[in-house]
């Protein structure tokens, strides 16, 4: 989860958030990216043998071209906590891998000023073999430090990593949590200029968190410019002065935080998901799926749904030979695939006699309450040509997919109604 | 935070390469890797050390055997025990350098696509690590020498003129493998192939007289020969013939030295070609 400590923060930080970067000379550009290109050449068949290299050294490679930026542009104010967010897939990750140099860019140019940490998440570079000194001093160094300096750092860097007493542990008997820390804690005590961090808000524990909350902070007013891509909205519109959203290598927003956020969830639930097609652990004998969908009140067709309003699951199939009775079964699952929901009926639930001939067409319809925390979810399409469970005639895993989305949040798969007090008890302890 | 003038100033940045960042970072980060794994290797475990100087004995042992006891030829060169011995440590070096380097950069994936890293410092660093262990073999290695009833001589004095082109060799050798072995898998096998081959195609084991005469051109070819011929004549046996005598000339080894070029050349541009793409072919 993300942070969870946005009161504290906000009441540290004082003049609360867009107001502008503090202590920023308007002008002074920190990061300048103008018009970067990044296109990945994608092998259809990759010839990773030298063999076939040199057997056919005039083949020609055949590749799929990816354009994962399109011209690109924009500048971070020096002192900004810029943010980039997007779908999985929009090119932010690869944007700030060009940023960081990590990958080049094939057109356009970005100029910073000041000195930038070379590594884009937590823990890159840390040698589970040797101990936590060696490691945090080999971190300073990739850094940029020398020698010297990155020896002189070691004992910041413990003590906020709250460490020192297993400086000479080797970093595999470490936990994930112990890890983590230090990873932070070696990147906030880059003291560097420029920072590029992917993802790395969600970590730790609650009281590690409202350490990284307040250091964000501390950045934040120190003047450091600071860039984030993320897909927490909430973490996002709490630190950022600015962001962009990407889509498809473009930039489709710049500027206000809280808009950009909006947008992205706007896009995010526009798109849908889509399901997959031919899995083969699915099977049809009998009975052919004609469509299946999901539509809203109005009965127009929706891709995803917003939490509380009713899911309408609609799906048409067509006998393909004599089923004398059939049972027709949804199943929505969740992205672990547990079962959350199961639905049945036959035709005789509906008073009509008899089954289904060839080339008759069935109609079912299923209207669910919808009580579904947040989050994405499957639909499973099951018929069955008798009472008999086993006797299978379709079976459709993964038939479609959906998000629901909202902004009341649960750990829970599905959010009963429910009413919560919390008072405080009259009289105290004694 | 201080606001000076060079943190004010937009530097157009030059994305990903052999180098990146500066000469100093480059040497630090290489020593500082190559310390770290010698460590791991050797301090950690205590048969670390012995396992690493056991492989080159054990070799060194069989081939003593077959050449003096089986074939009878080591009977032929002056000391050969010794010259077997040092030749060993020296090939042993270069194969072990090149073939850990071969792997690096694409073992070491996780930092190569999340940092920005000067790529060469990955497969160099095995490179060092090697050196060091060479350095601590040689320790035996002379020790042996001794015992042996061979030197000292003044001529051991030139035994870093004698190691700096082994070392920028398999420097050059390990940067062309650790970027061709990014995009093409089967680099790994070829290589231990060819080097299989090279441990006959060099002097290590015979001398260049033992030699016919329509195939020493191909010996003299490789630009490790001159390397353990002059070897044999300064650490071991001062009235052996040097490199030059040797070959028959200073144009016979010309070939070995061009390849020598070549390779570092290679290696350059091979590396430098590559380098930028490495996130990214991974």
């Amino acid at each position: 989860m993300a942070l969870e400590t946005r009161a504290d923060a906000d009441a540290s930080e004082g003049d609360g958030v867009g107001k502008g970067p503090v202590g920023l000379t308007a002008g002074q550009v920190a990061i300048d990216v103008r018009g970067v290109d990044k296109t990945f050449r994608i092998p259809t068949h990759r010839i990773d043998r030298l063999k076939e290299r040199l057997a056919r050294p005039l083949a020609r490679q055949e590749f799929r071209q990816l354009e994962a930026l399109r011209d690109v542009t924009f500048d971070v104010q020096r002192g900004e906590f810029f943010g980039i967010v997007g779908r999985n897939g929009s090119g932010k990750s690869t944007l700030l891998k060009v940023m960081a140099s990590i990958y080049r860019a094939d057109r356009g140019s970005v100029s910073m000023a000041g000195s930038l940490a070379p590594f884009i998440e937590l823990g890159v570079g840390f040698d589970m073999e040797l101990s936590a000194r060696e490691n945090v001093v080999l971190n300073g160094v990739m850094m940029g430090l020398t020698l010297k300096e990155a020896r002189r750092r070691l004992d910041q860097v413990l003590e906020f990593a709250e460490l020192e007493e297993f400086v000479e542990v080797k970093l595999k008997n470490y936990s994930s949590g112990m890890l983590v820390r230090l990873g932070f804690s070696v990147m906030v005590q880059a003291d560097t200029d420029i920072l590029l961090i992917d993802e790395v808000l969600a970590v730790g524990d609650a009281a590690f968190q409202q350490k990284c909350a307040d250091v964000f902070h501390q950045m934040r007013d120190k003047g450091k410019t600071i860039v984030l891509v993320t897909h927490d909205m909430a973490a996002v519109e709490e630190y950022c002065h600015r962001a962009i959203l990407l889509s498809d290598g473009g930039i489709v927003e710049i500027g206000d935080p809280a808009e950009v956020a909006r947008s992205y969830l706007r896009l995010n639930f526009e798109q849908g998901y889509e399901f997959r097609e031919g899995d083969d652990t699915g099977m049809a004998e009998g009975i052919r799926l004609v469509d299946v969908w999901l539509e809203d009140a109005g009965g127009k067709r929706i891709t995803n749904v917003e939490q509380g309003n009713e899911i309408h699951i609609r799906a048409l199939l067509e006998a393909q030979r004599e089923l004398p009775e059939p049972q027709f079964g949804f199943v929505i699952a969740n992205a672990d695939d547990a079962y959350v929901h199961q639905f049945q009926a036959s035709l005789s639930d509906s008073g009509q006699e008899g089954g289904l001939g060839p080339g008759q067409r069935v109609r079912v319809s299923v209207d669910v309450e919808n009580l579904l925390s947040p989050g994405r979810y499957y639909l499973h399409q099951g018929v069955a040509r008798s009472h008999n469970r086993n006797d299978t005639a379709l079976w459709a895993p993964q038939v479609l997919g959906f998000v629901v989305f909202g902004d009341k949040q649960s750990a829970g798969v599905v959010i009963p109604e429910h009413e919560m007090q919390v008072t405080t008890e009259a009289g105290g302890t004694e | 935070m201080s606001v000076d003038a060079a943190a004010t100033e937009l530097r157009r940045i030059a994305g990903p390469s052999a180098l990146g960042g500066g000469w100093r970072r480059f040497f630090d980060l290489l020593w500082l890797i190559a310390v770290n794994k010698f460590k791991v290797t050797y301090v950690g475990a205590v048969l670390g050390y012995v396992w690493t100087l056991i492989r080159p004995l054990m070799l060194f042992g069989v081939l003593l055997f077959v050449f003096t006891q089986i074939f009878k030829f080591g009977g032929h060169v002056k000391d050969y025990p010794v010259m077997l011995l040092f030749d060993v440590m020296l090939f042993t070096f270069f194969v072990e350098a090149t073939q850990k380097a071969l792997t690096s950069v694409v073992d070491e994936e996780g930092v190569v696509r999340k940092m920005q890293f000067p790529r060469l410092a990955i497969p160099l660093a095995w490179v060092l690590t090697s050196l060091f262990t060479l350095g601590v073999n040689m320790i035996a290695v002379f020790i042996f020498i001794l015992a042996y009833g061979t030197g000292p001589f003044w001529t051991w004095l030139l035994l870093p003129v004698l190691f700096l082109p082994l070392l920028i060799l398999t420097t050059a050798v390990s940067a062309i493998l650790s970027a061709l072995y990014v995009r093409f898998r089967d680099v790994q096998i070829i290589w231990s192939v060819a080097a299989q081959t090279l441990f006959y195609a060099t002097p290590v084991l015979y001398t260049l007289d033992a030699v016919p005469h329509q195939f020493q051109w191909l010996i003299l070819l490789n630009p490790l020969t001159p390397i353990f011929l002059a070897a044999r004549e300064w650490i071991i046996d001062p009235s052996a013939p040097g490199a030059i005598d040797a070959a028959g000339g200073v144009m016979k080894l010309l070939p070995a030295v061009v390849m020598f070029v070549a390779i570092c050349v290679l290696s350059v541009w091979v590396f430098n070609r590559e380098a930028p793409r490495m996130a990214e072919e991974l």
